[in-house]
């Protein structure tokens, strides 16, 4: 994808990476960090740094019928502690900016 | 827009010469500096012993051609920044799977064929329950295989073995078949109007939850033997997938497992997942499974269906 955004916006070099990385998602931030200078090796990335952002898991409460912050994927409703939560945001994985030059 | 700052357009454009001189200086586009007198010496071959010396004050070349702010990359210069600029992408990193995901499903609806993805761990029985599935129904359906495993294409064999065709897709070091492959691998299939085709993934309960292939539904495997707990464990694959089919149930009668916990376990990570109690080996649950199937292709393949 840095490649492909290389060949849109021309640039030299990639100094940072932000990715978007949802905690109910199936990334693993640790793991994007312990793989990304390995990968980078070798492109136009290497040497950049890597920044994630979490993005807090969010869930549709059936019961209190309103949006609720979800810590756990298939977790309770913080508020009424009801089962009945359907996750409605929190596991993106998006390449979401470059610091280029 | 300025790419350094955010500004408008052109801002570098009516500067007055004093001050633009001004910033050429500071941008060090244009300077001088000196250079003490020195000497050196050569001593080699040739043997041309020679001195020299540089003039106090000279000008580099470049400070005559023409002065260019939006030569650099960012298309702008500000002193004291770099060109450094940043690009907003904002892009899924999964989007290009979900493009071919996207590709399958169209090409495979067009052709009127149903496919079910099969996931599970390891060892649960998928090929055995594919194996029996295909010989009980080969006369009620046309059907077709992609197999997917990191090598061998022993799977195949055996499914070639009912007389189904059968395509093997080794994944290498890959933990899990993406829409990319499977793209590759209907290349290959004959696909019938009307017809099922089964996509057994690679034995993994983690990473093929992620990849959406272009399914019509998917359907997970979890075998008696492996623990009850295993929908708390590995939640992502229950949570993604239409049907679980609990397997080898043949085998309940020798285990301690506690089917009413599994259950539970499995609806507390997906409500609306749909269970079936199998064994591909007594052939118990199956003609439930099959009814499924016909129910789901028949709704999926319906051409009323298909324009909603």
């Amino acid at each position: 994808m840095v490649q492909q955004e290389q060949a849109k916006h021309a640039f030299a070099r990639v100094n940072s990476i932000k990715l978007k990385v949802g905690a109910l998602g199936h990334a693993e931030p640790e793991a994007l960090r312990f793989c990304f200078d390995a990968v980078a090796t070798g492109t136009i990335a290497a040497g950049s740094r890597l920044e994630i952002e979490i993005i807090p898991g969010e869930g549709w409460c059936a019961d209190c019928r309103s949006n609720v912050p979800l810590d756990d994927r298939f977790g309770a409703c913080p508020i009424c502690a009801g089962g009945r939560v359907r996750m409605t945001g929190g596991d993106v994985l998006r390449l979401a900016e470059m610091e280029v030059e | 827009m300025c790419t350094v700052c955010g500004c408008g357009t052109a801002s570098v454009v009516d500067v007055p010469a004093d001050e633009a001189q001004a910033q050429v200086a500071a941008a060090g586009r244009a300077h001088a500096h000196p250079h003490p007198p020195h000497t050196h010496r050569h001593d080699h071959d040739h043997g041309h012993d020679h001195d020299h010396g540089h003039g106090l004050d000279h000008h580099h070349e470049p400070a005559f051609a023409a002065i260019d702010f939006g030569k650099g990359l960012a298309g702008v210069s500000v002193p004291g920044l770099s060109q450094e600029r940043t690009i907003s992408i904002e892009r899924d990193i999964l989007a290009k799977n979900s493009a071919f995901a996207d590709a399958n499903r169209s090409r495979l609806r067009e052709a009127g064929v149903f496919a079910i993805n099969l996931v599970s761990s390891p060892g649960s029985g998928k090929t055995s329950l594919l194996v029996r599935a295909i010989t009980d129904l080969k006369d009620r359906w046309p059907m077709a295989v992609i197999e997917g495993d990191q090598q061998t294409s022993n799977d195949a064999e055996r499914i070639r073995q009912t007389g189904a065709p059968a395509v093997q897709i080794n994944t290498g070091k890959g933990c899990h078949l993406d829409a990319h492959m499977v793209g590759h691998a209907l290349e290959q299939v004959t696909l019938e109007p009307g017809g099922l085709l089964f996509i057994e993934n690679v034995g993994n309960l983690v990473c093929p939850a992620a990849f959406d292939l272009g399914e019509a539904c998917k359907v997970v495997v979890l075998s008696v033997t492996e623990g009850e707990d295993k929908p708390l464990k590995y939640p992502d694959m229950f949570a993604a997938a239409d049907l679980m089919l609990l397997n080898k149930s043949d085998l309940l009668p020798h285990l301690d497992f506690d089917v009413d916990a599994c259950l539970a376990a499995a609806l507390r990570v997906n409500p609306r997942l749909q269970i079936l109690t199998v064994s591909a080996r007594s052939g118990e649950g199956l003609a439930a499974f099959y009814a499924w199937i016909e129910g789901r292709a028949a709704a999926a393949l319906d051409p009323i269906a298909r324009l909603a």
